[in-house]
This record gives C-alpha cells, structure tokens and sequence, in this order.
C-alpha cells in the first residue's frame, strides 16, 4: 500500500514574483519552488546533484534552473541535469486552487 | 566473400586510433573485434591530468562512447583481459573463456605504470596514476585527508601534484634527480619550473631516495634513505612506465624491452603487430601519443595492404599541463662535444630558451615561460632544418601567421594526432569551416591536449583571410544567438529595446527565456544604455547581486558592510560586535579590501542583519565598485606625501552603487611604497610630491597584471574627474563580466589614453555616469523598508514534518 498523498499549502500566486525560486521546507524535504514566466509552479528538491549547491537561487530561464554555484543546468519540469553534465534531482507535484499554491506530497 | 577477421587487445589511445584509421580507408573489409581490460569505452588518458585539475570531467574525455562501436560495427569486449592467443592456429583466448578467431591482430596493451618495489609499497593509500580508476581513487582520497606525497618529479607526477593541490591537498613531491623533469629540462629550466611550482603551493624533496611507505595497514608516511621522514595519506607513485608485454611474451612474441616491431609495425610472427607504447621500435619505446598516432597510421596502411611510408622513428617533444607554467622541450636538451647550444635567460620576466645545434642543424630546444615559438621549433627540428633556418625566422621577429604560411602542407600541425596542414587547410575550404571548434570536430587537430590550437587559428585566419578576423571578432553573447555584444548594444541603441525578453524576441534569440549568460548581460547593457527609466530585473541577475549578499557553499549568505576608505570607528566595530553574537555569526573576517565580513547568514535573516547593523551596503557581491583600500597617508605615516585616506573616501563614496560590466577595485597610496597595492587594481592612485599618479588596468586575481600609468594630475578633484570618464567608458564599452585589464588589453592602452586624455570627451563621460549615479539607492535600506521584496526574495516556507495518518 501507497502512502495517501498529502496537499499542503505553501504560498498564492501572488506573493511569488515570475522566474524566481522560494524556498519551502515541508518536514525534512528541502523544495526549491518556482514560478515560471509562462506563469507554471514547478518543485524541486532543492540540492544540486552536482556539490549540493541551493538551486532555489539560480537563474531561471524558461524550463530550466542555472545552478548559482557552478552553473548546472537542470530542467524543473523533470528534474533532469541537462549535458554536458549528468544527473537528477526530485520533482514535486505543484497544484494551484484560487490563487493557492499547494505542494502535494 | 566472407570479411577478414581483425582483432585489437587494447581498447587504448594508439590502437582504437589505429582502427579509426583503418575504417578511414577500407570501412567494409574487416569485422573487428576489440579487448580492453578496462570497463570504459576509448578515452583520452592524456586529460586525466586535467580531470584531476578540475579542468574537465571524466564523462568529458571519452573519445568514442559506446555508439561508435556499434554504428562501426565493432565487437567491443570491455572489461575483458586476453590471457593467452595460440600463434599458430591464430586464436585468442580472454578471461572470460571467450576464444576468438583472427586474420590479422593489432596489440595495443599500452604500459603498466612501475610501483617501487620498496617496503609498504602495497598499503591502501599507494596509487599510481595511469587509469580512470586511479584518478577517482586520489579524489575520493582528497575528501578526507590533507597530505599527498607525489614520488616522481616527472611531467605525470607533476601534473598529479598540481591535481591534488586543486583538490585542496598538501602537496609533497620527492624526486630522485637533483632538478624537476631531469628527462625533458636542463638544471637552469627545472630549477625555474621548481621555483614557479614552489609558489603555487607544492613541496619539494630533491636528491632523495624512497626507501619506505609507512603505516600500519593505510598510509601514514615516507621514510627516505638518508633517515628523514614525512607524513602523508596519500602516496602516488609516477616514476615511469613499463610496456606491457608479460602476456605478448608468454606467447612467444620476442619481446625485447617492448614487443619488437619493424619499420611497418609488425611483429616477429605472422599477422601480428603491434602499436603504442607496448611496442618497441629500432630499440625505441615510445610514451606520448604523438609518435604511437603515427605508428597507428602507418599500421592501417599496412593491414589494409596499401603501399605507404615506413615508420622512421620520431621526435619527442613535451609540454606540461600545468596551468600558469609554460614549459617547452624537443629533440635532445644536453650540450656535448658536437652539440651546441643558443641560450636566452632572463630571469627579471622568467623565461628561458635554448635552441640545440648539432652539425649546423636545429636538434633540440627547450623552453621555459614563454612557449609560442615551440611549434615552430618542433617543425624545425622535425625537418633538421639548418640553423640559419632558425637565426633568419628568431631576429626578424615576423608574427607568427607567417610561420604557418611557410610551412609545407605535409608538416604536422598536430602532433597528438597527426594533422597535417594540408588536410587542416582542405577541411577548411571544402566544408566551410570557420571556427577552431569545427576544425576540431573535422580533423581531430587540437582534440587531445589542445597545445596546437593557436597554430590552428594562424591557419584559419591564413585560409579565410579577412573574413577570419570578421568571424573571429564576432563572439556572440552566448548560445542562444549569433549575435556579439557590440550589436546587441547598437540594436539596443537603435531599436530601443527596452527588457531582456523584448531584447530576445526581437533579435531571434533561439530559446524563448535565454540562460545565465544572457540574462544578466542583457540586464546590464539595458541598464547602461538607459540608467534612468530601466526597471532592472531581479530575476536576471545572479543570485549574490539579486539578494545583496554572497551566497557561501552551505546556501548560507555572507555580509559586507561599507567602511568607506577602510576606515572604522568604535561605535561601528561594537555595532558589527552585536550583530554577530546575535545572530551566531560562524566567522568574522577582515577581507582583502579592508572590511569586516560576517560569515554565515540564513537569507532569512539578512534583512533583520542589515537593520541591526544600519551601516550602508558594502557591495562586496556586485558587478560594481566595491572597495578603496588606502594606505595610512600623511596624518600618520612618515613616508606619505599626501592624503590617501582622505582621496579614498572621496572616490568611495563619489562612485559607489554604479553598475559596471565587472567588479571595479581601486586603491590609493601615498608614496610609491604602495602600501595600498594601487599597482594591481582596476586603478590605482599613487601620491607623490605635490601630484597623484593614476594607474589602470592592474589585476590582482587570476590574471596578474600590473596597471599602467594612464596619467599624472596635481589635485584630488582631478583624479576623481578621470576616474569618472575611465569608468564610464569601461561601462560603455566593455563586453559583460570582462575585467579592465582585459578590457584594457583587448581595447588598447593607448585608445582609451586618448579618448580620457580629450577633455570634451572626460566631460560627456562624466555626464552620462552622474545621470547614472542620480537614480540609484542603497539596496539594504530599501530592502528593509519593503515588506514586498521581503516576501517574495528573503521569505522562507516552513512546514513542520507532515504527518501521514
Ligand atoms: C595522466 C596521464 C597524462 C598523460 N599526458 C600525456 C600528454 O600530455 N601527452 C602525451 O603525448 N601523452 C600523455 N600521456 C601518455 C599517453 O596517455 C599514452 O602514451 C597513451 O595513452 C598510450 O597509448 P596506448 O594505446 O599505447 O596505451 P593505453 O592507452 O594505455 O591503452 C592500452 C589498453 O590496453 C588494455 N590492455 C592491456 N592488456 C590487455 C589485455 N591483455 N587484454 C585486454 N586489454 C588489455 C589496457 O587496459 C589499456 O586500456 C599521459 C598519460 C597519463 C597516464
Ligand atoms: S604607501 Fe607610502 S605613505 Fe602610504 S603607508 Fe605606505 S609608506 Fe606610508
Ligand atoms: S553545486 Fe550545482 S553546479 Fe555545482
């Protein structure tokens, strides 16, 4: 048996500014939450496969997220580092309900 | 008719190019089966150095991946060792039971690397450095312990030390011979090489003999022979290599040092050959690509029965791939009787030349330093050229395109892997080629350890001419257009553009929301051209500059507060006191800029941190003017001559805040002892007897540079009327994140002499950068005062562990 999926509340639209990451920290999952330009909620978790490096900071462009430390690119839809470099990182169901921004865990 | 039957044993750098030579010519007339003891597919061995350097990685370095064996068709065996092959009835016989029948077989098994046979030689921590496995060994070892001992003062150890040096570990190399790489230097230029490496951080042991490994069961230490002991947890042994060939002999191949091969690389017995370093030809082995890429050629030529030139031999030539060290060396290197030497030393900049002459003709050079002519030597020596050769090309002091332009189409331009000008010059003209990457791409020259890549660009810009330098001057600002930052800025002008995303639909960006790159560039030259009405845009800038902070390896922030001239007081040292017991501050730093850091901030926190302290920003994350260090000037200092602090306060709090395409420091001494460093910054004043002396362009960072002077003024409003012009035309026309020494270099001391030298011109600048300065606010205050910004940047989200009934 699955465990029963869980919707928690962590932000409305409107306090999150367009292609810039909040950090959300649900229990001992730390989520890089984003608001993308085309006005998409996407979550990560928020470490670099690389050193670690807080992904909730980097340079949002379009799909992907750059890395602040070294510059990965790694998309916030699959969670999957873009090449050169190699890796994964875990993706976050978002749901957005009148002006809500859940997190289903 | 049934396809001949080729096999290789070595899935290594000179065979695998062997078989790439062969598909060349005859794709369709052999099935080819390859054995590799390693579980990789080929990869180039000669940039684990730089994968140990941090240089690349070891996904990087594979030169054909998996694919290439099937698309092929190849039958890869990897992670297979063949153990025996029966000569006669020609079958080969591996580890895993497998047998395989060969027409013809190519043995490549490369070398071992040799492990002193000395006491503990065996103890976990000891490793050579030859293979994949090897370089993850000393990195993982890197993570937790401090002290590597390097045995072998060779280029491979070297290359190693600098590795671990990058990888945060003490270094100590020990050598046997009296000076560094004894093989490839004379004494002059390895004590030189040693002196260079001594300050970036290594330590040597000379004239000393490895008589122990220490420890109980890892590494704890060296013992030598003269008593004297060191500690280490890491031990790697380069002291030299020995070709592989235990398996060849057992099966009667005669081997000799190597396995013994004639001028067309084939062994003893028939149909069987052998290249690279396993190999032994005319009493020679061979341990650098570029000879064993040329026995590979000759090889395919061979096995594909085509008529062709015989393998005679070759030169050897080396350069170390250490960064910050240029050394050169070819032919031979020792004078005796018959050979004679032409020798330059000047030990004020560092370099060293000797160019070898025996019989009237170029034999051998070694460089140190300075490295440019080392391709022109290598061809030199290649062709035994006649030492007036040399004398006519070293006194005209022609740039170097003309080097390229007198060789011969035959001449090797890439040693590594054997292109010729020639087929550099056909891939150019008859596919089109414009870049340095797509020769790469096209003929592999330049692919391995890159020492050849400005020869190729001598032969770009040769072939294509003027339309060379067009393309070459045009770097776009990124992947996501072709365009160059001097159009991007002149579109901007000229359309005017107005935000980064209008930017990017209206000049084709080929992705809808750019990258890192562009984004914050666009953001800056937007800023710049329109420093009033511009809105600038958090999300494009990095994270340090977005939330006024620096972000630390741990996602924690760190926090500078402005000290105008690096000038405190009580009230504000008990201020940043306060803060840091109050919020836990893990460390308190003075920096280089004369400043107090506090270490250690949650993002959280920074807005109530700046509250507390109520000091300005001190932008010590910004793409900005971010210090003034000064000296103690003439109040106190009995050498100063005027008042240094006083200018640097001035010039701190006149520039502060402004945008500029790099971070911009800037110093002020008061006498040419030059306690404030002003001859390393982006500039520098240094006072002398009733004038100030202003400097640019200096760079204390990865690229040292030392400022030159720009001019010479008589009062204080005149430097900061200068200054002014100079950094609005840095502004102006700098390509984004470009330093001014580079910018400097790039543009020319003289042209920007000349435009700050125009007093009409001084007074525009000056203008355009105040209409800057006029809009802009102090970051903290206003972050503060915004409970918007607030929210949407610094807030965290925090929802205590859910519970999952
Ligand atoms: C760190 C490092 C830096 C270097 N830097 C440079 C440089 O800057 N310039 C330069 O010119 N050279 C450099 N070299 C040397 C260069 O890498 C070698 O000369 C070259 O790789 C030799 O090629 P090879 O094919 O003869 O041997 P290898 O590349 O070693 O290939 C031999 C392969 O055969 C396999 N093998 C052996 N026996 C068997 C068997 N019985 N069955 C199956 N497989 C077997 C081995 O596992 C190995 O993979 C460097 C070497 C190292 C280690
Ligand atoms: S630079 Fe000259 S004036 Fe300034 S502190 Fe040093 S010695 Fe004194
Ligand atoms: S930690 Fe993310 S790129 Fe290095």
């Amino acid at each position: 048996m699955g465990k029963t999926l869980q919707k928690i509340k962590v932000s409305t639209v409107n306090e999150m500014p367009k292609n810039l990451g909040k950090t959300v920290t649900i229990g001992y999952y730390e989520i890089a939450l984003f608001h993308l330009a085309n006005g998409e909620f996407r979550a990560i978790e928020n470490r670099c496969p690389h050193k670690g490096g807080v992904l909730v900071e980097g340079i949002v462009s379009g799909d992907h997220v750059f890395c602040p430390m070294h510059d990965w690119k790694i998309s916030v839809k699959n969670g999957e580092v873009q090449k050169p470099d190699n890796g994964c990182v875990k993706t976050f169901n978002v749901e957005i309900e009148d002006g809500n921004v859940y997190i289903v865990l | 008719m049934a396809k001949q039957k080729l096999a290789l044993i070595g899935n290594g750098m000179a065979g695998v190019r062997c078989i790439e030579e062969i598909l060349k010519i005859q794709p369709e007339r052999f099935e080819v089966t390859v054995f590799g003891s390693e579980s990789h597919p080929n990869y180039d061995r000669i940039q684990l150095s730089n994968v140990l350097q941090g240089a690349t990685t070891i996904d990087d370095i594979t030169i054909n991946d998996w694919n290439w064996y099937k698309e092929n068709n190849i039958t890869l065996f990897s992670g297979e060792t063949v153990t025996n092959i029966d000569t006669t009835k020609q079958i080969i016989y591996s580890d895993a039971n497998r047998e395989v029948q060969y027409d013809q077989l190519i043995l490549a098994t490369g070398s071992i690397p040799f492990i002193l046979p000395i006491k503990g030689a065996d103890k976990k921590g000891v490793t050579a450095f030859r293979n994949i496995e090897d370089c993850e060994k000393m990195i993982e070892y890197s993570k937790n312990n401090k002290k590597a001992a390097v045995i072998g003062g060779g280029l491979l150890g070297l290359e190693a030390a600098r590795g671990l040096l990058n990888l945060g570990m003490q270094v100590d190399v020990i050598h046997l011979s009296e000076y560094l790489m004894d093989r490839q230097l004379d004494p002059t230029a390895g004590k030189m090489l040693q002196r260079e490496l001594e300050s970036q951080g290594m330590n040597f042991h000379l004239g000393k003999q490895t008589q122990e490994v220490l420890g109980e069961i890892g590494v704890k230490g060296l013992r030598f022979s003269d008593g004297e002991e060191i500690s280490a947890d890491l031990v790697v042994m380069a002291v030299g290599i020995k070709p592989n060939v235990q398996m060849a002999q057992n099966c009667g191949i005669p081997v000799n040092r190597g396995i013994i091969v004639d001028d067309y690389m084939e062994t003893r017995i028939p149909n069987i050959y052998a290249v690279g370093e396993c190999a032994e030809h005319r009493e020679m082995v061979y341990g650098l690509v570029a000879p064993l890429y040329e026995q590979g050629k000759v090889l395919a030529k061979r096995i594909c029965e085509l008529d062709g030139k015989a393998y005679e031999g070759s030169v050897l030539s080396t350069k170390l791939k250490v960064s910050g060290v240029d050394v050169f060396s070819a032919g031979e290197i020792f004078e005796d009787e018959k050979a004679k030497s032409i020798k330059e030393f000047n030990e004020w900049n560092g370099t060293y030349k000797k160019v070898m002459i025996r019989n009237g003709k170029i034999s051998g050079a070694v460089l140190f330093g300075d490295t440019k002519e080392s391709n022109n030597l290598l061809s030199m020596i290649n062709k035994n050229a006649d030492v007036s050769e040399y004398l006519k090309v070293g006194t005209s002091g022609e740039p170097s395109v003309s080097l390229v332009a007198s060789m011969s189409h035959e001449e090797i331009v890439c040693g590594c892997n054997g292109v010729t000008k020639g087929d550099i010059v056909t891939a150019i003209e008859s596919n089109g080629l414009t870049s340095i990457e797509e020769v790469k791409g096209c003929t592999n020259a330049s692919r391995s350890c890159g020492g050849c890549k400005p020869l190729v660009a001598d032969i770009l810009e040769l072939t294509l001419g003027a339309e060379f330098s067009e393309l070459n001057q045009k770097e776009s600002i990124c992947a996501c257009t072709t365009l160059s930052r001097d159009e991007v800025v002149a579109e901007i002008r000229e359309k005017n553009l107005t935000h980064t995303r209008e930017v990017m639909n209206v000049l084709g960006w080929n992705t809808s929301d750019g990258c890192s790159k562009c984004k914050p560039a666009l953001n800056y030259y937007l800023g710049m051209i329109h420093p009033v009405e511009y809105e600038d845009e958090k999300e494009s800038r990095y994270v340090n500059e977005r939330l006024h902070a620096n972000i630390q390896k741990d996602g924690t922030f760190s926090v500078v507060p402005r000290m105008y001239g690096g000038v405190t007081n009580p009230d504000q040292l008990r201020k940043i006191a306060n803060v840091a017991d109050k919020y836990n501050v893990k460390l308190l730093k003075v920096t280089g800029g004369q400043r107090i850091d506090l270490f250690g901030v949650d993002k959280e926190d920074l807005p109530k941190v700046w509250a507390d302290l109520d000091m300005p920003s001190g932008y010590a994350y910004g793409k900005t003017l971010r210090t003034v260090k000064t000296c103690v000037g003439e109040n106190f200092c009995r050498f100063g001559t005027q008042d240094s602090i006083g200018l640097g306060i001035a010039l701190e709090k006149k520039f502060e805040r402004v945008g500029t395409p790099h971070k911009v420091k800037m110093a002020v001494s008061a006498c040419p002892r030059n306690c404030a460093e002003s001859g390393i910054k982006d500039l520098g004043v240094v006072g002398v007897d009733g004038a100030w002396e202003i400097y640019i362009g200096g760079n204390g960072g990865t690229h040292l540079r030392a400022a030159e002077l720009l001019c010479k003024v008589k009062t204080s409003d005149e430097v900061i009327e200068i200054t002014g012009a100079y950094i609005q035309h840095y502004r102006e026309t700098a390509n984004y994140l470009e330093r001014t020494s580079v910018w400097v270099e790039r543009v020319g001391f003289d042209t920007i002499k000349t435009i700050i030298g125009d007093k009409q011109k001084r007074i525009e600048l000056n203008q355009r950068l105040d209409e800057a300065l006029s809009v802009l606010q102090e970051p903290w205050k206003e972050i503060i005062e915004s409970n918007a910004i607030q929210t949407g940047l610094f807030q965290k989200v925090k929802i205590p562990a859910i519970s999952n009934k």
